[in-house]
């Protein structure tokens, strides 16, 4: 099979394209692979298809106090951000809040989370502002009850109580 | 142990079973987790980085799960060996670029592997073979637990586990299944398969993970979304898609079976032929050829070799793997001459 592209060489790259459902088979020999994929990426980086959805909801006339935004923790800039498509360190979710909140929730459909938590964290202050599994909670305590593990076990207690709780009067 | 011990024996993950081993190679957990108050790896220094390493690492090797475990400094290892875990499944391409202060951490079975300083502090993955998500969600978790008491994760209780990258940020979970679906790609249905998939915000990828096409029959699908469901969801969610999928390549097999045995029996033998009796293979005609050989025992057809055999082969017959295996360097020709004669020596003792 020869290259697609320059019908010279030997096809040993084979490159599967898919735009609006659409599948396109490309067949490339390594040279024409090359510059297609470093053309790909000038195009379509994963930090510029980020920085791009960051645009998308820059409020007009605001650029100035984005620029201005800097992560007091790492020192990373919005603008950094919006080139890296990375954030700095975990202090810059609280920094770039604004921001990222309405980011967040074009990746992934929602921007709050409702999965698993580190046990080490202090668990009243969140209660009321999110949903909890319960069942993910009890499945928590059946574990920790069954590790002998009886300070996360008392900690999951009275929190799966407190929820029941607040449930219960809501 | 050392990088060689490996070489020595199956990762726990090929051993070709668990539920639905025909079409199912393996279930792959990840999680991706970073130190409050650290920078993320492409934004810290060598010091801070060297302290994760330092950190995480003593906090892994004294949990249960990890105590049987080894560190491998990247900077320490020589290419061969980089690419030789990368085709193990132990670490990811990424990895293997800019390797200063960045650590692998696996374990004797071979199922449980730690990115430490990829794009994000910890990158902790857990493999299964056959069609397992579940159980390995159960297994990682718990690690997860463990370390979360010696570490300080970065959380946040709306957003979840913070990483570099916002696309992982929330449950910081990636779950993968790795099938093997030759009915669906000889009877060309599977782009309409890969089409439905990408429309469920699935991402579909090749036998190397992220920046890897999907080549021959084998296809790693995972999910694409980590925040605003929990882990039980997302596993649900992916397992869902998968039995489906699972479902339709049983079908088209069935239906080979009974409108083209003869072609397909020909197809299968055939394949096994070439390989029994090549003296110069490529690794990309081989993943070819074994994959008819797996449909064929599989089917029932081919008696005498066991998935486990056939799933080896696939690992022992890649670049570095040959390499190690002979001990020295190979040039592109002289390894299709050592993969035909290692193919032939294992099919042909059987």
């Amino acid at each position: 099979m020869t290259c697609d592209v320059c019908g010279k060489n030997a096809a040993t790259v084979h490159l599967t394209e898919i735009i609006d459902e659409q599948m396109n088979e490309l067949h490339l020999c390594e040279e024409c692979a090359r510059t297609k994929s470093a053309a790909m990426e000038q195009q379509f980086g994963l930090s510029d298809l980020l920085a791009g959805m960051v645009d998308f909801q820059k409020p007009a006339n605001k650029e100035e106090e984005l620029i201005n935004v800097k992560c007091p923790s790492c020192g990373l800039t919005y603008v950094d951000f919006k080139k890296i498509g990375r954030l700095g360190c975990g202090e810059c979710y609280n920094v770039f809040r604004k921001y990222l909140a309405p980011l967040l929730k074009r990746i992934h459909g929602s921007n709050q989370h409702i999965g698993k938590f580190p046990l080490k964290i202090k668990t009243t202050a969140r209660i009321s502002k999110k949903k909890i599994d319960l069942a993910d909670l009890k499945e928590q305590l059946q574990k920790a009850i069954q590790n002998e593990d009886f300070e996360d076990a008392a900690r999951l207690r009275d929190l799966i109580k407190k929820i029941s709780e607040e449930k219960g009067k809501a | 142990m050392q990088i060689d011990d490996l070489i020595k024996h199956t990762s726990e993950w090929l051993k070709g079973i668990g539920p639905n081993s025909d079409v199912v190679i393996s279930s792959r957990i990840r999680l991706a987790r970073n130190l409050n108050k650290v920078p993320f790896p492409h934004w810290a220094s060598k010091g801070q980085l060297n302290e994760v390493i330092e950190k995480t690492s003593l906090a892994m090797l004294k949990i249960e799960q990890l105590k049987k475990a080894t560190l491998f400094e990247l900077a320490n290892l020589d290419s061969i060996d980089k690419q030789f875990l990368v085709e193990r499944h132990l670490m990811s391409i990424e990895h293997t670029q800019k390797t200063e202060q960045k650590a692998v951490l696996v374990n004797d079975e071979e199922n449980i592997a730690v990115m430490i300083n990829e794009e994000d502090h910890l990158r902790i993955q857990l493999m299964q073979s056959g069609f397992n998500l579940f159980e390995a969600w159960n297994i990682i978790n718990g690690i997860d637990d463990s370390l979360a008491k010696l570490l300080d994760y970065a959380y946040l209780p709306d957003f979840g586990y913070l990483t570099a990258c916002p696309t992982n940020t929330g449950t910081g979970m990636r779950g993968s299944v790795m099938l093997h679906l030759p009915a669906l790609v000889m009877s060309r249905q599977i782009e309409r398969v890969l089409a439905a998939i990408a429309k469920l915000s699935f991402t579909t990828r090749g036998l190397y993970g992220e920046g890897t096409q999907a080549s021959g029959n084998f296809f790693q699908i995972s999910n694409q979304v980590s925040l605003g469901h929990s882990e039980n969801e997302i596993i649900e969610n992916i397992n869902s898609l998968i039995r489906q999928i699972i479902e339709q390549e049983t079908q088209a097999r069935e239906i080979m079976l009974s409108k083209s045995r003869d072609v397909l029996e020909d197809r299968i033998n055939r394949s096994l032929g070439i390989l029994k009796s090549a003296r110069i293979i490529t690794s990309q005609e081989t993943i070819e050829l074994l994959s008819m050989v797996r449909l064929g025992s599989d089917l029932g057809m081919i008696k005498d070799i066991d998935r486990r055999t056939i799933n080896e082969l696939f690992i022992i017959t890649q670049p570095a793997h040959l390499q190690k295996l002979e001990d020295k360097k190979l040039s592109q020709q002289e390894r299709d001459l050592t993969r035909a004669e290692l193919i032939r020596k294992k099919l042909n003792l059987l």
